[in-house]
């Protein structure tokens, strides 16, 4: 049995504690088990607000369930801990459920608090924590009330209005103190801020307490009285003044916990128990604070992983608090020492009340910066964060102010130091962001960003000018990215996506020709995975293909189609071959031997296709999809079962191959060949992926194309038994179709991506990012749902009603596609054009 | 103004759609017979003319004259609906030049256009 890790709470540090020890690989040498009293997985708290901007719970989620599967984490939501056993070292959960730990990881974080005065738990009455809350607030603000109050006027209560404000109602904010955000701003700051809201129609009530919430006949909220006497009405009341660990568990069973709360820890944050170990928001951490923001939070997990680990680590001593917020586009920011409590140190300090701009800096006996207030303009929150602790290069004062405003140019983030820390809630350096050329693979690679996102301006100006990456007008992502949100978020429908992920403007629009395609081409290759039926004709996919995708036939210059059943490995049988012949004889069909060894069925209309398919399904066809972003034809050569110099049989293998891979959708089509010896007769090393048998086995080469720029595949691997190369195989088309753009074949997407073949035999090979179980999962997948695509078109009478070439004349054919006859077979009779038709070189294929 | 927007199911209380010709309106088929983003054709009465029918996201339908000009081919139907800037325009099929559905201007060549007829959806 393996030791037991038992994490308790699954928030935002939570989380980050799962995936340092992932990192750690303690996922692989402990059953890790997580309880959740939430309903739901890890999301991201600090986001909450941008709930209220349109982004859904399932954007806020931190967690992709993939990797708590692949690490073999179970999770149990919706059951938190009411005990803890130190002597049999258990816990028991709400459920009942009861299980035994080796190792307990606290992360419980905190409560609202919420002042002890009358009525506080009126109807109406809410906090400002959780997904549940927003929601609830949403609800009653928007059934119940036109006013609503905040009490508390920090960080989290000036959230909360700014949301109150964007559901319509008449927002008051009651602070105790003197200003608002009395912990991080000074009293200049405060000023500008009160100004600044008070100007976007937000009543501001400072140095005031609330001493009760008064009822309404019914028992909901009708107004608060204040400290001063006076009653301020409102419907409903957000409590939003400070929090409190959640300490309960600890105390409970005997733990030692701070004056103020807070599970006390040491360096590594073990609790006084060597086996229970505390994190987050519910943790006082040995420099005797606790730490009501992330970033430290996620030191903290580092630290106990780190612990957990290998029974050391970098111990957490304590941690910065700058903050950023931007609400109701009015940013405030402090960083370091804002309230300047260093001995011996000095103010700079700019005020615009005209702009309702603050800016203050304060500097150290030696010149150097310790912190600093920014409200207005916190522009240069990023750098100044980065250049704490050190002599700015240049003065203070031309620091704060404004740019051009007589002073040389402030400075920019090029004068960073390359060890200068530029996210903090990741600990990410100038250095290592420069390290990477877009943001999204700053994102990808160093997390830098990914948590309160005050960084990212910072981060894009220290890129290079990156031209916009989008794959077109409507989305600002790659088809990398949209195929991860497809596959994290299970997005099933283009609308939804569009509506969700577009760029603003593109939003609620109809999409365009370039996205259409590719998304359906990712839902599709995704279809098994995120549960929805790959048939490509149906309900809003149908909107989505391709003329080509639609019709599962090529369009050809004059509007008629061909058809191209699939012949596995080119091998026929003389049965089959003489249908073909029966089937383009009695439809007057143009046929030719195509470069795919397979046969080709030219100038069918529409309504003609069903009838011929039918009877080539009868015959035992399958769709060869000539017409799809998918895999076209494994070519064989006859191999050693005829040819005097073949060392395998490679008409079975190609055979095996192209039966397992039909069907497969990818960001463009796939060819593959296998040739039986080194003399090469099937052209293996010009297709995607190519084999080449070897008396040991299989050597398996990947990214060659023919076409428009050839190029010779790269020997991935060398002596393959079958079962090996197909692994291998599935694992290089899967990660293909995960990580290229659209329209890339494999041979350029090898040419673009970081450290070419070796990175690809490291991930396809050595399994050096742990994804090869999960795609070979997915290609069985694939493989267990792969259907003739034609055949079942063919048995619903739905999916046949698009067959037709008029909507008011189902019978009728187009008289428009006509042919002439050629070479004793037909051509098109190409109709005279009104315009000389454009190079075609100009424009996209449309398929094959 | 009716929406459309069920109409990919088919339901029986159908509504129809209508094409503006020669100062009457024409019905051309069952509103459930258009998939919003896609297009149909319509062989207009004189048996030869063709139209193209297209329904989008937000239940409005649009027709074009049906012939391709770059091609000849008769086949605009058959592309893919977007939007760009607010105007909704089909992609050809064959080479992907785009058409404005309201006016028929090609928004990739100044100098061509195809025909629109005003659409509807009837009783
Ligand atoms: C029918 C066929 C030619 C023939 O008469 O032999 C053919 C026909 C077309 N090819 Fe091909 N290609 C055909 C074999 C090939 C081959 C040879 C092969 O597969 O071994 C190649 C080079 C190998 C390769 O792809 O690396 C080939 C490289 C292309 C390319 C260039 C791809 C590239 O990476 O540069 C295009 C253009 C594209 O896809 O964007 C193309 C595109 C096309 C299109 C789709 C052009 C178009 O947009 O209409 C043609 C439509 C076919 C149709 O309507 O049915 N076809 N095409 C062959 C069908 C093979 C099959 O059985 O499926
Ligand atoms: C609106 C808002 C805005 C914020 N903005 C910022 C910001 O800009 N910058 C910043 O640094 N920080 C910000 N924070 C604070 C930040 O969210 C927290 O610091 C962070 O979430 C702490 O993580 P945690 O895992 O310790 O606690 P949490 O994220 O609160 O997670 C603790 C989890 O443990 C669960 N739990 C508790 N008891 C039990 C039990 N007995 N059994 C099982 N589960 C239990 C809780 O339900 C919760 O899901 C913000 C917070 C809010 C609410
Ligand atoms: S590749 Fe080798 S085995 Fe295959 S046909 Fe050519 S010579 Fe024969
Ligand atoms: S500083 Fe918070 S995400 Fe970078």
């Amino acid at each position: 049995m393996p030791p037991t890790l038992v994490l308790v709470g699954h928030g935002m540090v939570g989380q980050r504690f799962l995936e340092e020890l992932a990192e750690r690989g303690v996922t692989a040498t402990h059953r890790v088990l997580v309880l959740c009293e939430e309903p739901r997985p890890a999301y991201d708290r600090v986001q909450l607000t941008s709930y209220f901007a349109g982004r859904t719970p399932d954007e806020l989620s931190l967690t992709d369930p993939e990797f708590l599967a692949r690490h073999g984490i179970e999770l149990r939501v919706d059951d938190p801990v009411e005990r803890i056993d130190r002597q049999a070292r258990t816990v028991t959960a709400r459920s009942g459920f009861t299980v035994a730990y080796d190792t307990l990881v606290l992360a419980t974080g905190s409560y609202p608090f919420v002042p002890p005065v009358p009525g506080s738990d009126t109807t109406g009455c809410f906090v400002y924590r959780t997904i549940e809350d927003v929601l609830a607030i949403e609800e009653y603000a928007t059934k119940h009330a036109t006013t609503g109050a905040v009490v508390g006027g920090g960080l989290l209560g000036l959230e909360a209005a700014g949301a109150l404000q964007g559901l319509g109602l008449a927002t008051h904010i009651v602070e105790f103190a003197p200003r608002l955000m009395p912990a991080q701003v000074d009293e200049g700051g405060g000023a500008a801020l009160l100004r600044t809201l008070t100007g976007r129609g937000l009543s501001v009530h400072t140095g005031v307490g609330t001493q009760e919430v008064v009822a309404s006949d019914e028992g909901t909220v009708a107004a608060m009285r204040l400290s001063d006497g006076s009653e301020l009405a409102t419907e409903m009341v957000v409590f939003s003044a400070g929090v409190r660990p959640r300490d309960q568990l600890a105390r409970d069973c005997g733990l030692p916990v701070g004056e103020r709360g807070g599970i006390t820890v040491d360096g590594l944050c073990r609790t006084g128990d060597p086996a229970v170990y505390a994190i987050g928001e519910c943790a006082q951490a040995a420099d005797g604070r606790v730490y009501g923001l992330v970033a430290p939070g996620y030191e903290m997990a580092r630290t106990a992983a780190d612990a957990i680990a290998s029974g050391t680590g970098q111990a957490f001593t304590g941690a910065d608090l700058s903050t950023k917020l931007k609400l109701l586009d009015v940013d405030v920011a402090s960083f370091g020492d804002a309230h300047g409590a260093a001995e011996g140190c000095l103010d700079v300090v700019y005020s615009d009340s005209r702009s309702g701009t603050y800016k203050k800096l304060v500097v150290g006996a030696g010149g150097e910066l310790l912190g600093g207030v920014l409200v207005g303009d916190a522009e240069a929150y990023g750098t100044l964060r980065a250049l704490t602790g050190q002599v700015p290069p240049v003065p203070a004062e031309q620091l704060v102010l404004p740019a051009g405003a007589g002073a040389a140019q402030a400075l920019g983030p090029e004068a960073l130091p390359g060890d200068a820390v530029i996210c903090t809630c990741h600990n990410v350096t100038k250095a290592a962001i420069q390290s990477c050329a877009t943001l999204p693979e700053v994102k990808k690679c160093t997390k830098a960003g990914t948590g309160c996102g005050s960084c990212v301006q910072l981060i894009g100006r220290l890129l290079p000018d990156s031209a916009d990456q989008g794959l077109c007008g409507c989305f600002p992502h790659t088809r990398a990215e949209l195929y991860e949100i497809v596959r994290v978020r299970r997005v099933t429908s283009y609308a939804e996506l569009l509506d969700t992920h577009g760029r603003e403007g593109a939003r609620g629009g109809e999409g365009c020709e370039t996205c259409k395609p590719a998304v359906g081409s990712i839902i599709a290759s995704l279809a098994p995975a995120i549960g929805v039926d790959g048939y490509v004709l149906d309900g809003e996919q149908a909107a989505l293909q391709d003329t080509n995708d639609h019709f599962l036939a090529n369009l050809q210059k004059n509007g008629s189609y061909s058809v191209v059943p699939r012949v596995p490995g080119g091998e026929i049988t003389p049965e089959k071959l003489i249908v073909i012949g029966e089937v383009a004889r009695d439809f007057g069909l143009y046929t030719k031997i195509t470069g795919g060894q397979r046969i080709d069925l030219f100038g069918a209309r529409v309504e003609q296709l069903p009838r011929i398919w039918a009877r080539l399904v009868d015959a035992g066809f399958e769709s060869g999809h000539a017409y799809g972003k998918a895999l076209r034809t494994v070519k064989s050569c006859v191999g050693w079962t005829w040819c005097r110099y073949g060392v395998q049989d490679s008409v079975r293998m190609a055979i095996d191959l192209e039966l397992r891979y039909r069907g497969l959708r990818a960001p463009h089509k796939l060819k593959s060949a296998v040739s039986g010896c080194a003399r090469e007769c099937a052209e293996a090393r010009s297709k995607d992926f190519g084999v080449i048998a070897t008396s040991g086995g299989w050597n398996l080469y990947v990214g060659g194309n023919g076409g428009a720029t050839p190029r010779h595949g790269d020997l991935l691997a060398q002596d393959l038994d079958d079962a090996a190369l197909v692994r291998l195989i599935d694992r290089f088309l899967m990660f293909y179709i995960r990580t290229a753009d659209r329209l890339e074949r494999t041979s350029t997407w090898l040419e673009r991506i970081d450290g070419g073949v070796e990175h690809l035999r490291d991930v396809v090979v050595h399994d050096s990012l742990g994804l090869g179980a999960e795609l070979e999962a997915l290609m069985a997948e694939h493989v267990a749902h792969y259907r003739d695509e034609w055949a079942a078109t063919l048995d619903d009478p739905e999916r046949l009603a698009r067959f037709v070439s008029f909507v008011n004349a189902p019978g009728a054919p187009d008289p428009t596609v006509a042919f002439v006859p050629e070479r004793e077979q037909i051509k098109p009779d190409l109709p005279l054009l009104a315009i000389g038709s454009r190079r075609a070189a100009d424009l996209e294929g449309t398929s094959a | 103004m009716t929406t459309a927007t069920e109409t990919a199911t088919g339901t029986a209380t159908d509504t129809s759609v209508q094409l503006r010709l020669d100062g009457g309106w024409l019905t051309v088929c069952a509103a459930s017979c258009l998939t919003p983003g896609r297009g149909v054709a319509v062989l207009l009465p004189d048996g030869r003319r063709q139209a193209a029918l297209f329904l989008d996201r937000s239940g409005r339908v649009y027709a074009i004259d049906n012939r391709d000009p770059f091609s000849g081919a008769t086949v605009l139907s058959r592309g893919l609906l977007g939007s760009a800037d607010g105007r909704v325009f089909v992609a050809s099929p064959l080479l992907k030049q785009r058409f404005d559905l309201v006016t028929g201007q090609c928004l990739d060549d100044d100098e061509v256009r195809v025909g629109v007829y005003a659409a509807r959806l009837g009783a």
